[in-house]
This record gives C-alpha cells, structure tokens and sequence, in this order.
C-alpha cells in the first residue's frame, strides 16, 4: 500500500513560514477528504496552536479536462459539458457558454427567449445561494438548515425538470435559444416558488441572522477589503461584500437585464457576515427578476424561443416530416455541426459565484479551436490565505464556507 | 429480618438494573435523537429496522461490534485502549448516586430505590464526572494524530472554563437543601423546585452541562466540521461505540442529575402515596431535560471554543458567584427576619442578575454588528 502524503515541509516550503522547521508551528492536511472542504479541496494549513499562520489550497483533485475535451466535440456536444462544471450553476453555464457561441457566429436570440433565459438563471442563482447557505450553516453546527435549503431547492429542481427533462444536468439553453418552449405548467409552478420562498427566508433570518452566536461566529472574521479582493480577481457576492459595487448584470447587460428593475446589494466591510447577508438579499432581489420575467414571458407569449437562422438551429420537429431539405439540415447539423468564424470571442455573465467568463476560439470549423472557462470560484479561493491568516480554525471553516466555492468549477 | 446476603443481593440487583437502565438507555437515546432531529429537520429518521425503526439502535450496535479496530501505526497502544474505558466508567458510576424514587415494600421488605445515598453525593458527582476529561485529552494524545490532538486541547481548555460555574452553581442548591446528600436535595423540593427559587443557577448549571457532555453547542473537542471529528477521529468499531456511549450515558446523568438538583427529582403527584411513581416521574423529566438538548442541537451553530472559555470566565463565573451571594443573602434573611418572602428575594434577585447578563452580552453583540454592518 503506497504511504499516504504527508504535509511536509519540503514541497510547501516557499509557502509557510520558517517557524514549521523548528516545530513552533504545524503543519495540518486539511482535506480532501474533510467534511468541510465542499468537495475535494485540500487545504494544507499551518497552525500556531489553534490559530492559523497560513492556508495553502491544493486543487486538482477533482480535475476532469472538460477544458481540453471541449476541442474535440462540436459546438453543440461541447455545451453538455458545461453543465458539469459548476454544478450548482448548471443553467448559467449553458447560458455563459451559449452567449459564446452567439457572439462568435452572430447569431441573435428571440426576446421570449431572453426572458426564458433570465427566468431561469435567477431561479438557479436562487438555488444556487441556497446550496451555499445550507452548508454554511452546516458548517457552523447549525445542521437543521441544510435540510430546510434543500426542501427549497427542490422546488426549483423541479422546475428545471419540468422544463428540460432534468433536475441538474439540464443543458436547457442552446445557441440562439432555449431547447424548447416552457410547459404550460411553468408558470404556475414559479408562482408557486415565489409565493412560499419569501416566507422561507425569513424563516431562515430568524434561525440566523438573529442568532447571537452565529453573528459572533461571523461578525469580524475574514476581512477582505476592495483592494485586495480587486486585486485577486475576486467577483461575484464576495466582491459585493467588500463594497464593490459590481455586477455584470448591471455593468454589462446582456439577455436584456437592463430591463429590470433589481438592486445589487452590497455591503462595505468585507466580513463574513457581509458575505453572508449580501446572499440572503439576492434571494429577494432574484425573486424581483423572476416575477418581472414571468410578466414579460406573458406579453411574449406565442413568440418563438429559438433563433430564425437556420445556419445554426435545427429544424422544427413538424418540417422534419414534410420537407426533404429541413430531414438533411436535421442530419447534417446534429452529424457535422456548424462552422465558426476564425475568431476569438470572450463573453461574461454573473454567475452566482461571480463572474463566469467563456472565451472562445473558432477555427473555421465545426468545433471549438480553444475553450477556455474564466471561473470565479477559481479566483475567489486563491484570496483565502489572505482572509484566513490570524483567525481560529473554527474561523478557517467559516471563512472557506463564505467563499463558496464549487471544486468543479475549480478544476475545469 | 434482613440478613447480610439478602443486602448484598439487593445492591448487586440494583447495581446490575441501573447499568442496564444506562446502557439500553443509550441505544434508545440514539434512536430518540434521531427521530426527534429528523422531525425539526423534515425528515423521517430511522425508520426501516422494525416497526418504526425501533431496532435500529440494535443493528447500529450489532455493526460496531462487529467492525475492525484500527488503530494509528504510531498510537500508544496501551493508553488507546484505555482511554475509551476511562471515559465510559464515570458516567456509570455517578449513576449509583442518583436517587430514582422513595422507599417501596417489596417481598416483605423496605427497597430504596436508589443504589447509596451517600452524604457527600453532590461532591462525589462533581469530582467523578471531571474524571471522564482524561480519557478525553488521553484519547487524543495516544492516537498520534492532529486532528485528534487538537480535540483534546479544546477539551482540556473547555474544561477549566465550564467546570468551575459548574461547581458553584451547584452551591445555592446545597444552601437551600442544607444537605448534600442528593436524596435529601430532592426531599427539600418536596414544597417547592429549587428551579423555582433559582432559576438562575439552574441555567448555568444546564449550560455548564452542555459543555461537560461536549453536546451542542459547546462540541467542540469532537468538531466534526472542524476536526472531522476531534478526540475520536482515529478510533472505530467498538472502542468508538465506547465514547459515544459515554458521551449518551452521560447525557442522561447530567440530566437526572438536573432533574434532581432543580426540578424535584423524583416527586410529583401522588408519589407520596405511590412511592413507585417516583421512577417515572425521574423518567419523564429526564426526558423532556433530554429533548431540550436535542432542541438546542437542531437549532444552534456551535460557539468557539475561545468565545467559549470567555463565556465561562467572564459571564457564567461571576454570575454564578452572584447567584451564590444571593441565595445566601436570602436564606440568612429568612432566618433572621423569620419572613416568606425573604426566599422569593432570591430568584428576582436572580433574574435581574440574568436580565443583567442577557442584556451586557446583547449590548456587545449589536454593538459589533451595527457598527460593521
């Protein structure tokens, strides 16, 4: 049996501090396998007593080269792949991804689906910051909300199901649209959602933001200021957290975002708490989005939900039947694919985490010349060592835990 | 006419019901936790090992005993073996204290249902159930591990913090029983609970217990999102069934112990005619003292173990310190100015004393949150 890697002074020596040599301070392997590490993230930690002087992340346990696969797989087959990188943002992957694809080959998307496409990334941001805050508290001993996020989270689960046939995995948006048209049962279903889950996170605020020990368990720990987190890449809630006021829902608009009306919460300190409260406002702000979406969804209502330009869409399913031309366009487009422009394009949307980037390079042909995923979980846990440095280790959990991160996201 | 035999045979009888009482009472505390838990979390618990899951404790055990025991390669095998042991036997023998009723008439014969009534009963609790930290921090020294390591010196930094409230918030009940024999305790409740008198010393000796049996949200020697799970992190099969049997059987002591210090023991209505009542009103209490525990767990982060050791030092000593002062002011009071309502000084005294507490510590932590948020 091989001899399991110890955290050794050796391979991290540039790292910690001198004091490991002499014994003044330890060496601790956090992970992979621990329960707070949120997958299989290894953090290797140098502790002084309890107290800790420094804390390495080591990535790659989770690496599945979806980046490198992507060139081999057309436009299209390469997009199932998104799904799996950030799997608690499975929707707004695709939605990154797509945008790619549209900016690379110009191709426009249909109004209605826009509003599909906003719907339901807000409805998975939702889900998403209810996956972070039920581990959150987990994380702090506060074990009873884990299972109340994820009696919510089903709703929304179901809701993705409805629409594309899958709870997770959904690939629901494709270049120039969404798969399909939402069931009638869609909105209904959302109203349903939208209708309980206020009451949910208050619910939620009064197990926790009025919870004397789990503000002191927060207030203070892990400051991150603007500068710092600017300077690390930092986006996203965490960003928002450090007083930043950055969105690019509202900095950059895309899929029509200009056209609601939503706040962006911030918060100046850059605390753990901030980290946390700053989530618990996008509930409500995502759930102003959704509503108004689900008005505009009824003003568009008959319109189509994928692009016009049959260069890059398949055909509707009733030609199929009927025309020889559209049966060939079927086979050739789900066979070959369709080519792209020797181009580069990068495009960004906010993803619950932060900013999640695709940039893009066609080759003239059917498949992608390079992929290449700029993700913010990647960014937000290389500031780590910076928020960590001087708190408990009861802190370090927290603090990773406020980070949010997706170890798949991490390891494209 | 009872003969020696006969006494010993009673002892021996008594003593193997209460260790049995203890240890199917930790399977079936297990199994009430989980059940309990599942429904304040909206989930089921338990429920496929007979009818409602009620062999489930049996086939957890049937599974422990039956695992491998590990143990580190660098361990020290003899204090490894140990340690579980010594964390077990204090939380049975302080059961040989606690009174579970009156007297009964059996077979011809006065039963004392209670296995000794020692005069010295309150003291004999205290000094055994400190004992049980050693095979704590000596679990976590012998397995060579770091994880496990860092358990035992929370516990050991627990310990001093909480152990000395505990102690002293033992005394009013002493003051106002005048015995420390724990049946004598219970019998002066008989006109009123002394949680009744001191509601404040009763709080601290709960939150003091919380942190003796390492429950929520005072766990933090066996952190499992910390410390994977601290002190025990390297032990498994049965040695591991040991400390969580420990950790259960002392549950359920500190809350008789509770039980008998504050809330009346084993009186209740009808006891006094009935004297068989008396186990099951001990049971009930127990009980609900029980799922208070188990309460607090579903809804409560865990506090830090420094927070911990200041709460100790800086909130519960001096309050506890209050509630001694303040009971004795009442009692002499009583005594001299031979007035009733000389007693009830005692417990709005330490309410205010409490209000006092609540509101200093709300101060501080609105203070630091409003100013940051």
């Amino acid at each position: 049996m091989p001899q399991i890697e110890e955290a050794s002074y050796a391979k991290y020596k540039h790292l910690v501090s001198e004091r490991v040599l002499t014994g003044e301070t330890m060496l601790l392997n956090m992970g992979p396998q621990h329960p707070s590490t949120h997958g299989v993230l290894r953090l290797v930690v140098e502790l002084d007593g309890e107290t800790v002087v420094n804390a390495i992340p080591e990535i790659g346990y989770l690496h599945t080269g979806i980046e490198k696969n992507m060139e081999s797989k057309t436009f299209l087959k390469a997009e199932v792949m998104t799904d799996r990188l950030d799997y608690l943002n499975t929707v707004g992957n695709n939605l990154a991804y797509c945008m790619a694809v549209e900016k690379l080959v110009d191709l426009d998307v249909p109004p209605r689906a826009q509003v599909i496409r906003v719907i339901m990334t807000e409805l998975q941001r939702i889900a998403s910051h209810l996956v972070f805050l039920g581990p959150f508290g987990l994380d702090l001993a506060a074990m009873s909300m884990f299972l109340y996020c994820f009696r919510e989270r089903e709703y929304i689960m179901d809701i993705l199901e409805l629409c594309s046939g899958q709870r997770m995995m959904t690939t629901y948006f494709r270049p120039g649209g969404v798969w399909r048209d939402v069931p009638e049962e869609f909105e209904a279903a959302v109203r349903d959602f939208l209708k309980i889950f206020p009451k949910r996170v208050d619910e939620y605020e009064a197990l926790l933001t009025k919870n004397p020990i789990f503000l002191d368990r927060l207030v203070g720990i892990g400051m991150l200021d603007a500068k710092t987190a600017i300077s690390y890449g930092v986006t996203g809630p965490m960003l928002r957290a450090s007083g930043v006021d950055w969105d690019l829902r509202k900095a950059r608009p895309y899929m029509g975002y200009e056209e609601y009306e939503f706040n962006v919460p911030t918060r100046t300190t850059g605390d753990t708490f901030s980290r946390y409260i700053v989530r618990i406002e996008e509930f409500r702000e995502s759930m102003k989005i959704v509503e108004q979406g689900l008005k505009k969804l009824k003003e568009l209502a008959g319109q189509p939900t994928l692009s016009a330009n049959r260069r890059f869409v398949p055909p509707p399913r009733a030609e199929i039947g009927v025309s020889m031309e559209a049966l060939i366009h079927h086979f050739k487009y789900w066979t070959e694919g369709f080519p792209a422009p020797k181009n580069s394009v990068y495009s960004a949307v906010e993803s619950p985490r932060g900013e999640l980037g695709v940039y893009m390079e066609g080759d003239g042909g059917p498949k992608p010349h390079r992929v290449h995923m700029r993700t913010p979980s990647f960014c937000n846990l290389s500031v780590i060592n910076e928020m960590v440095r001087g708190h408990l280790v009861a802190d370090l959990v927290a603090i990773l835990a406020s980070v949010d991160i997706v170890l798949g996201d991490i390891d494209r | 006419m009872i003969t020696d035999w006969t006494l010993w045979l009673e002892w021996f009888i008594k003593a193997l019901v209460i260790i049995f009482a203890l240890l199917i009472g930790f399977a079936y505390l297990t199994y009430y936790e989980r059940r309990a838990l599942a429904r304040m979390q909206t989930r089921i618990g338990p429920n496929r090992a007979g009818p409602y899951g009620l062999l489930q404790p049996i086939a957890d055990a049937i599974k422990l005993i039956f695992k491998e025991e590990l143990s580190p390669a660098k361990a020290y095998k003899f204090v490894f073996f140990l340690s579980p042991i010594l964390t077990l036997l204090p939380s049975i023998v302080i059961g040989a204290v606690i009174p579970w009723g009156a007297t009964v008439h059996w077979f011809g014969r006065d039963i004392n249902l209670y296995l000794a009534d020692i005069n010295v009963a309150v003291l004999f609790f205290a000094a055994i159930a400190s004992v049980s930290v050693y095979g704590i921090v000596l679990a976590g020294w012998s397995s060579n591990s770091k994880y496990a390591m860092l358990g035992a010196m929370r516990s050991t930094a627990q310990m001093i913090s909480y152990e000395v409230a505990l102690g002293i918030s033992l005394t009013p009940v002493i003051l106002l029983a005048n015995s420390m024999s724990m049946r004598e305790i219970v019998e002066a409740q008989r006109s009123m609970w002394f949680v009744v008198y001191q509601p404040l010393g009763a709080l601290i000796f709960w939150i003091a217990t919380l942190a003796e049996v390492n429950r929520a949200p005072f766990d933090m020697p066996e952190a499992e999102q910390e410390l994977t799970a601290g002190y025990h992190a390297e032990y498994s099969g049965m040695k591991f069934a040991l400390f969580f049997m420990a950790e259960y059987q002392k549950m359920i002591i500190v809350s008789a112990i509770l039980a008998v210090f504050f809330f009346g023991g084993y009186l209740g209505p009808g006891e006094a005619q009935y004297p068989i009542l008396g186990p099951v009103y001990m049971f009930a209490k127990i009980m609900i003292l029980l799922f208070v525990m188990i309460w607090v767990r579903a809804t409560w982060p865990r506090i830090r173990y420094d927070r911990l050791m200041s709460f100790g030092w800086k909130i519960l000593l001096p309050a506890s310190l209050a509630t001694v002062f303040l009971t004795a002011v009442g009692i002499l009071m009583f005594d001299v100015a031979k007035n009733a309502l000389w007693m009830w000084f005692i417990p709005v005294s330490s309410m205010l004393v409490f209000a006092i507490c609540v509101i200093g510590v709300y101060q501080a932590l609105r203070r630091l949150t409003y100013e940051r948020v």
